[in-house]
Protein backbone atom coordinates (compact mmCIF):
# COMPACT_ATOMS: atom_id res chain seq x y z
CA UNK A 1 0.00 0.00 0.00
CA UNK A 2 2.74 2.42 0.95
CA UNK A 3 4.75 1.56 -2.11
CA UNK A 4 1.79 2.32 -4.29
CA UNK A 5 0.53 5.58 -2.79
CA UNK A 6 3.66 6.97 -1.17
CA UNK A 7 4.57 6.80 2.46
CA UNK A 8 3.28 10.20 3.52
CA UNK A 9 -0.15 9.53 2.04
CA UNK A 10 -0.86 6.40 4.07
CA UNK A 11 -1.64 6.59 7.78
CA UNK A 12 -3.00 4.13 10.29
CA UNK A 13 -5.25 4.95 13.22
CA UNK A 14 -6.81 2.33 15.50
CA UNK A 15 -6.14 -0.38 12.93
CA UNK A 16 -7.89 1.57 10.19
CA UNK A 17 -5.79 2.33 7.13
CA UNK A 18 -6.34 5.67 5.52
CA UNK A 19 -4.96 6.89 2.26
CA UNK A 20 -5.13 10.30 0.60
CA UNK A 21 -5.46 10.15 -3.16
CA UNK A 22 -5.08 13.00 -5.66
CA UNK A 23 -8.39 14.08 -7.06
CA UNK A 24 -7.56 13.26 -10.66
CA UNK A 25 -6.66 9.65 -9.79
CA UNK A 26 -9.86 8.90 -7.90
CA UNK A 27 -11.69 6.85 -10.48
CA UNK A 28 -8.67 4.82 -11.58
CA UNK A 29 -7.62 4.15 -7.98
CA UNK A 30 -11.08 3.04 -7.00
CA UNK A 31 -11.35 0.81 -10.03
CA UNK A 32 -8.03 -0.78 -9.15
CA UNK A 33 -9.10 -1.28 -5.53
CA UNK A 34 -12.35 -2.84 -6.57
CA UNK A 35 -11.12 -5.08 -9.35
CA UNK A 36 -7.55 -5.99 -8.34
CA UNK A 37 -7.78 -5.78 -4.54
CA UNK A 38 -11.45 -6.88 -4.33
CA UNK A 39 -12.67 -4.06 -2.12
CA UNK A 40 -16.11 -4.91 -3.34
CA UNK A 41 -18.31 -2.92 -0.98
CA UNK A 42 -18.62 0.85 -0.80
CA UNK A 43 -19.69 1.37 2.79
CA UNK A 44 -19.94 5.11 3.00
CA UNK A 45 -19.34 8.34 1.16
CA UNK A 46 -19.15 11.38 3.37
CA UNK A 47 -17.43 14.69 3.63
CA UNK A 48 -15.62 16.79 6.21
CA UNK A 49 -15.50 20.56 6.16
CA UNK A 50 -12.10 21.70 7.48
CA UNK A 51 -12.99 25.40 7.59
CA UNK A 52 -11.30 26.93 10.66
CA UNK A 53 -9.85 23.54 11.55
CA UNK A 54 -6.39 23.73 13.12
CA UNK A 55 -3.50 23.08 10.70
CA UNK A 56 -5.88 22.36 7.87
CA UNK A 57 -4.71 23.29 4.41
CA UNK A 58 -7.66 22.06 2.37
CA UNK A 59 -11.31 23.02 2.70
CA UNK A 60 -13.13 19.72 2.16
CA UNK A 61 -12.09 16.14 2.74
CA UNK A 62 -14.21 13.70 0.80
CA UNK A 63 -14.17 10.32 2.52
CA UNK A 64 -14.87 6.93 0.98
CA UNK A 65 -14.99 3.89 3.19
CA UNK A 66 -14.36 0.63 1.37
CA UNK A 67 -14.67 -2.91 2.63
CA UNK A 68 -13.38 -6.22 1.38
CA UNK A 69 -16.09 -8.67 2.28
CA UNK A 70 -13.80 -11.69 1.76
CA UNK A 71 -10.90 -10.72 3.99
CA UNK A 72 -12.86 -8.29 6.17
CA UNK A 73 -10.37 -5.51 5.47
CA UNK A 74 -11.35 -1.89 5.50
CA UNK A 75 -9.80 1.00 3.69
CA UNK A 76 -10.58 4.68 3.98
CA UNK A 77 -9.83 6.70 0.88
CA UNK A 78 -9.83 10.44 1.12
CA UNK A 79 -9.49 13.17 -1.45
CA UNK A 80 -9.03 16.83 -0.67
CA UNK A 81 -11.09 19.52 -2.38
CA UNK A 82 -10.87 23.27 -2.43
CA UNK A 83 -13.18 25.95 -3.63
CA UNK A 84 -14.03 26.93 -6.30
CA UNK A 85 -13.34 23.58 -7.96
CA UNK A 86 -15.72 21.24 -6.12
CA UNK A 87 -16.14 18.69 -8.89
CA UNK A 88 -15.30 15.02 -8.48
CA UNK A 89 -15.86 11.97 -10.62
CA UNK A 90 -18.91 10.01 -9.58
CA UNK A 91 -18.38 6.43 -8.45
CA UNK A 92 -21.79 5.30 -9.67
CA UNK A 93 -20.09 3.52 -12.54
CA UNK A 94 -18.34 1.24 -10.05
CA UNK A 95 -20.88 0.90 -7.25
CA UNK A 96 -24.57 1.59 -7.81
CA UNK A 97 -24.85 2.19 -4.08
CA UNK A 98 -22.88 5.40 -4.51
CA UNK A 99 -25.93 7.01 -6.04
CA UNK A 100 -27.77 8.11 -2.90
CA UNK A 101 -24.58 8.54 -0.85
CA UNK A 102 -23.26 11.04 -3.35
CA UNK A 103 -26.61 12.79 -3.52
CA UNK A 104 -26.45 13.25 0.24
CA UNK A 105 -22.94 14.71 0.08
CA UNK A 106 -24.10 17.01 -2.70
CA UNK A 107 -27.13 18.05 -0.65
CA UNK A 108 -25.19 18.81 2.51
CA UNK A 109 -21.87 20.11 1.16
CA UNK A 110 -22.45 21.11 -2.44
CA UNK A 111 -19.81 18.81 -3.90
CA UNK A 112 -20.63 18.15 -7.53
CA UNK A 113 -20.25 14.60 -8.75
CA UNK A 114 -19.48 14.52 -12.46
CA UNK A 115 -21.17 11.63 -14.23
CA UNK A 116 -23.80 11.05 -11.55
CA UNK A 117 -27.03 9.89 -13.20
CA UNK A 118 -29.42 11.95 -11.06
CA UNK A 119 -27.71 14.56 -8.92
CA UNK A 120 -30.59 16.13 -6.98
CA UNK A 121 -31.03 17.02 -3.34
CA UNK A 122 -32.04 14.00 -1.31
CA UNK A 123 -32.85 15.34 2.18
CA UNK A 124 -33.54 19.04 1.91
CA UNK A 125 -36.40 20.47 -0.16
CA UNK A 126 -35.51 20.97 -3.78
CA UNK A 127 -35.79 24.75 -3.57
CA UNK A 128 -33.29 24.96 -0.74
CA UNK A 129 -30.37 27.12 -1.81
CA UNK A 130 -27.73 26.53 0.86
CA UNK A 131 -25.56 23.57 1.82
CA UNK A 132 -26.35 23.21 5.50
CA UNK A 133 -23.48 21.06 6.77
CA UNK A 134 -20.84 23.52 5.60
CA UNK A 135 -19.22 25.19 8.56
CA UNK A 136 -20.01 28.68 7.27
CA UNK A 137 -23.75 27.92 7.34
CA UNK A 138 -25.31 29.03 10.64
CA UNK A 139 -26.73 26.17 12.68
CA UNK A 140 -30.07 27.90 13.11
CA UNK A 141 -30.30 28.43 9.39
CA UNK A 142 -30.92 31.65 7.50
CA UNK A 143 -34.61 31.94 8.29
CA UNK A 144 -35.80 29.06 6.13
CA UNK A 145 -37.50 27.34 9.03
CA UNK A 146 -39.69 30.40 9.65
CA UNK A 147 -40.49 30.95 6.01
CA UNK A 148 -44.03 29.59 5.96
CA UNK A 149 -47.50 31.12 5.78
CA UNK A 150 -49.28 31.38 9.12
CA UNK A 151 -52.69 29.74 9.39
CA UNK A 152 -55.05 31.41 11.86
CA UNK A 153 -58.34 30.23 13.28
CA UNK A 154 -60.21 32.25 10.68
CA UNK A 155 -58.41 30.84 7.72
CA UNK A 156 -58.92 27.15 8.15
CA UNK B 1 -88.86 30.79 39.79
CA UNK B 2 -90.66 28.99 37.04
CA UNK B 3 -87.54 26.96 36.36
CA UNK B 4 -87.27 25.93 39.99
CA UNK B 5 -90.89 24.87 39.93
CA UNK B 6 -90.33 22.81 36.81
CA UNK B 7 -87.20 21.19 38.24
CA UNK B 8 -89.05 20.19 41.37
CA UNK B 9 -91.76 18.47 39.36
CA UNK B 10 -89.35 16.51 37.15
CA UNK B 11 -89.13 12.76 37.56
CA UNK B 12 -85.84 11.11 38.47
CA UNK B 13 -83.10 10.74 35.80
CA UNK B 14 -84.15 13.90 34.01
CA UNK B 15 -81.75 16.81 33.84
CA UNK B 16 -82.52 20.31 32.67
CA UNK B 17 -79.82 22.01 30.65
CA UNK B 18 -79.29 24.36 27.78
CA UNK B 19 -79.13 23.09 24.23
CA UNK B 20 -75.82 24.82 23.74
CA UNK B 21 -74.33 23.01 26.67
CA UNK B 22 -75.76 19.75 25.46
CA UNK B 23 -74.09 20.23 22.11
CA UNK B 24 -70.78 21.02 23.76
CA UNK B 25 -71.18 18.04 26.05
CA UNK B 26 -71.62 15.77 23.04
CA UNK B 27 -68.65 17.29 21.26
CA UNK B 28 -66.28 17.04 24.16
CA UNK B 29 -67.05 13.42 24.90
CA UNK B 30 -66.59 12.14 21.38
CA UNK B 31 -63.30 13.58 20.24
CA UNK B 32 -61.78 11.81 17.27
CA UNK B 33 -58.04 12.35 17.39
CA UNK B 34 -55.86 12.61 14.33
CA UNK B 35 -52.45 11.28 15.40
CA UNK B 36 -49.76 13.40 13.78
CA UNK B 37 -47.01 11.36 15.38
CA UNK B 38 -43.55 12.10 14.07
CA UNK B 39 -41.26 11.06 16.92
CA UNK B 40 -41.02 9.46 20.35
CA UNK B 41 -44.07 11.38 21.61
CA UNK B 42 -46.00 9.22 19.16
CA UNK B 43 -45.05 6.15 21.20
CA UNK B 44 -46.54 7.74 24.31
CA UNK B 45 -49.57 8.67 22.24
CA UNK B 46 -50.00 5.02 21.30
CA UNK B 47 -49.57 4.00 24.92
CA UNK B 48 -52.28 6.46 25.87
CA UNK B 49 -54.65 4.86 23.43
CA UNK B 50 -53.79 1.34 24.58
CA UNK B 51 -55.58 -0.60 27.27
CA UNK B 52 -53.47 0.35 30.28
CA UNK B 53 -54.10 4.09 30.11
CA UNK B 54 -57.29 3.68 28.11
CA UNK B 55 -58.22 6.89 26.41
CA UNK B 56 -61.64 5.36 25.79
CA UNK B 57 -62.61 6.42 29.30
CA UNK B 58 -62.67 9.98 27.97
CA UNK B 59 -64.36 9.22 24.68
CA UNK B 60 -61.31 9.98 22.57
CA UNK B 61 -60.11 6.52 21.63
CA UNK B 62 -61.07 6.44 17.95
CA UNK B 63 -57.85 7.40 16.20
CA UNK B 64 -58.45 7.98 12.53
CA UNK B 65 -55.65 8.43 10.03
CA UNK B 66 -57.72 10.53 7.69
CA UNK B 67 -57.98 14.21 8.63
CA UNK B 68 -61.49 14.39 7.21
CA UNK B 69 -62.78 12.07 9.91
CA UNK B 70 -61.12 13.81 12.84
CA UNK B 71 -61.71 16.83 14.99
CA UNK B 72 -58.66 16.79 17.27
CA UNK B 73 -55.16 16.91 15.89
CA UNK B 74 -52.48 15.71 18.29
CA UNK B 75 -49.11 16.83 17.00
CA UNK B 76 -46.71 14.48 18.74
CA UNK B 77 -43.07 15.07 17.94
CA UNK B 78 -40.77 17.45 16.17
CA UNK B 79 -41.95 18.90 12.89
CA UNK B 80 -39.26 19.27 10.28
CA UNK B 81 -39.23 22.13 7.84
CA UNK B 82 -40.13 19.74 5.05
CA UNK B 83 -43.06 18.34 7.06
CA UNK B 84 -44.72 21.65 7.96
CA UNK B 85 -46.57 22.18 4.64
CA UNK B 86 -48.00 18.67 5.12
CA UNK B 87 -49.08 19.53 8.65
CA UNK B 88 -50.79 22.70 7.45
CA UNK B 89 -52.58 20.92 4.66
CA UNK B 90 -53.84 18.22 7.02
CA UNK B 91 -55.04 20.90 9.43
CA UNK B 92 -56.93 22.59 6.64
CA UNK B 93 -58.55 19.35 5.60
CA UNK B 94 -60.07 18.74 9.02
CA UNK B 95 -63.64 19.82 9.51
CA UNK B 96 -64.87 22.34 12.01
CA UNK B 97 -65.21 22.17 14.93
CA UNK B 98 -61.60 21.14 15.37
CA UNK B 99 -58.92 21.47 18.00
CA UNK B 100 -55.20 20.99 18.19
CA UNK B 101 -52.96 19.64 20.95
CA UNK B 102 -49.25 20.33 20.73
CA UNK B 103 -47.73 17.37 22.52
CA UNK B 104 -44.23 17.57 23.94
CA UNK B 105 -41.39 20.04 23.97
CA UNK B 106 -40.49 19.63 20.30
CA UNK B 107 -43.92 20.31 18.87
CA UNK B 108 -44.40 23.26 21.23
CA UNK B 109 -41.01 24.95 20.95
CA UNK B 110 -38.66 22.88 18.83
CA UNK B 111 -37.16 21.42 22.01
CA UNK B 112 -33.50 20.55 21.82
CA UNK B 113 -33.59 20.64 18.03
CA UNK B 114 -32.68 24.28 17.57
CA UNK B 115 -31.42 23.72 14.03
CA UNK B 116 -32.10 24.94 10.54
CA UNK B 117 -34.34 21.99 9.70
CA UNK B 118 -36.77 21.96 12.64
CA UNK B 119 -39.75 24.27 13.08
CA UNK B 120 -39.51 26.08 16.41
CA UNK B 121 -43.03 25.48 17.64
CA UNK B 122 -46.02 24.58 15.49
CA UNK B 123 -48.03 27.43 17.02
CA UNK B 124 -46.07 29.79 14.79
CA UNK B 125 -47.95 28.39 11.82
CA UNK B 126 -51.17 26.71 12.97
CA UNK B 127 -53.51 27.46 15.89
CA UNK B 128 -52.95 25.39 19.05
CA UNK B 129 -55.42 24.86 21.90
CA UNK B 130 -53.37 22.88 24.41
CA UNK B 131 -49.67 22.55 25.02
CA UNK B 132 -48.22 19.58 26.86
CA UNK B 133 -44.75 19.90 28.38
CA UNK B 134 -42.45 16.91 28.65
CA UNK B 135 -39.92 15.03 26.61
CA UNK B 136 -41.88 12.92 25.96
CA UNK B 137 -44.91 13.58 28.19
CA UNK B 138 -46.34 10.71 30.19
CA UNK B 139 -49.71 9.34 29.03
CA UNK B 140 -51.22 10.85 32.18
CA UNK B 141 -50.19 14.28 30.96
CA UNK B 142 -51.83 13.72 27.60
CA UNK B 143 -54.99 12.55 29.33
CA UNK B 144 -54.90 15.65 31.53
CA UNK B 145 -54.59 17.82 28.43
CA UNK B 146 -57.58 16.10 26.87
CA UNK B 147 -59.59 16.64 30.07
CA UNK B 148 -58.59 20.31 30.07
CA UNK B 149 -59.51 20.56 26.42
CA UNK B 150 -62.88 19.04 27.22
CA UNK B 151 -63.44 21.81 29.76
CA UNK B 152 -62.54 24.33 27.12
CA UNK B 153 -64.90 22.75 24.60
CA UNK B 154 -67.70 22.72 27.20
CA UNK B 155 -67.67 26.49 27.61
CA UNK B 156 -67.21 27.60 24.02
CA UNK B 157 -69.77 25.87 21.79
CA UNK B 158 -73.35 26.50 20.71
CA UNK B 159 -75.93 24.12 19.27
CA UNK B 160 -75.82 25.67 15.82
CA UNK B 161 -72.05 25.74 15.79
CA UNK B 162 -72.17 29.30 14.48
CA UNK B 163 -68.88 30.13 16.15
CA UNK B 164 -67.25 27.46 14.01
CA UNK B 165 -69.07 28.03 10.75
CA UNK B 166 -69.65 31.65 9.91
CA UNK B 167 -70.68 32.43 6.36
CA UNK B 168 -67.41 34.23 5.84
CA UNK B 169 -65.48 31.20 6.99
CA UNK B 170 -67.44 28.90 4.72
CA UNK B 171 -66.59 31.19 1.85
CA UNK B 172 -62.91 30.99 2.69
CA UNK B 173 -63.00 27.26 3.11
CA UNK B 174 -64.64 26.58 -0.22
CA UNK B 175 -61.21 26.33 -1.72
CA UNK B 176 -58.31 25.37 0.49
CA UNK B 177 -56.15 28.34 1.14
CA UNK B 178 -53.41 28.62 -1.42
CA UNK B 179 -50.32 27.29 0.27
CA UNK B 180 -46.91 27.31 -1.32
CA UNK B 181 -46.06 23.83 -2.53
CA UNK B 182 -42.72 22.40 -3.50
CA UNK B 183 -41.82 23.63 -6.91
CA UNK B 184 -42.64 27.27 -6.19
CA UNK B 185 -39.16 28.40 -5.61
CA UNK B 186 -39.60 31.62 -3.60
CA UNK B 187 -40.43 29.39 -0.66
CA UNK B 188 -37.08 28.77 0.94
CA UNK B 189 -35.33 31.95 -0.05
CA UNK B 190 -34.60 34.09 2.99
CA UNK B 191 -34.92 37.29 0.97
CA UNK B 192 -38.49 36.56 -0.11
CA UNK B 193 -41.44 38.62 1.12
CA UNK B 194 -42.82 35.75 3.20
CA UNK B 195 -39.50 35.34 4.94
CA UNK B 196 -39.24 39.00 5.81
CA UNK B 197 -42.74 38.98 7.24
CA UNK B 198 -42.01 35.85 9.24
CA UNK B 199 -38.75 37.19 10.62
CA UNK B 200 -40.57 40.31 11.75
CA UNK B 201 -42.92 38.05 13.72
CA UNK B 202 -40.44 35.43 14.85
CA UNK B 203 -37.71 36.04 17.37
CA UNK B 204 -34.89 34.48 15.35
Amino acid sequence: MESRFGKEQVTTFRNETRVVVPKADLLSTMRMLKEARSFDLLVEVTCVDYLNFRDATDRFGLVYVLANTITNERLIVRIMLNEPDLKVDSLCVLWNGANWLEREVYDMFGIEFVGHPDLRRILMPEEFTSFPLRKDYPMQGRGERHNFPVLTRNQA
Amino acid sequence: MALEQATRDLPENVVVTKLDELASWCRKNSLWPMPFATACCGIELMATGASKHDLARFGAEVFRFSPRQCDLMIVAGRVAMKMLPVLQRIWQQMHEPKWCISMGACASTGGVFDTYAVVQGIDRFIPVDMYIPGCPPRPEQLIQAIIDLQDKIQVEGTIGGAEFETAQRQERKRALQELPMYGHSHYFHPESAVAQRSSAIGSH
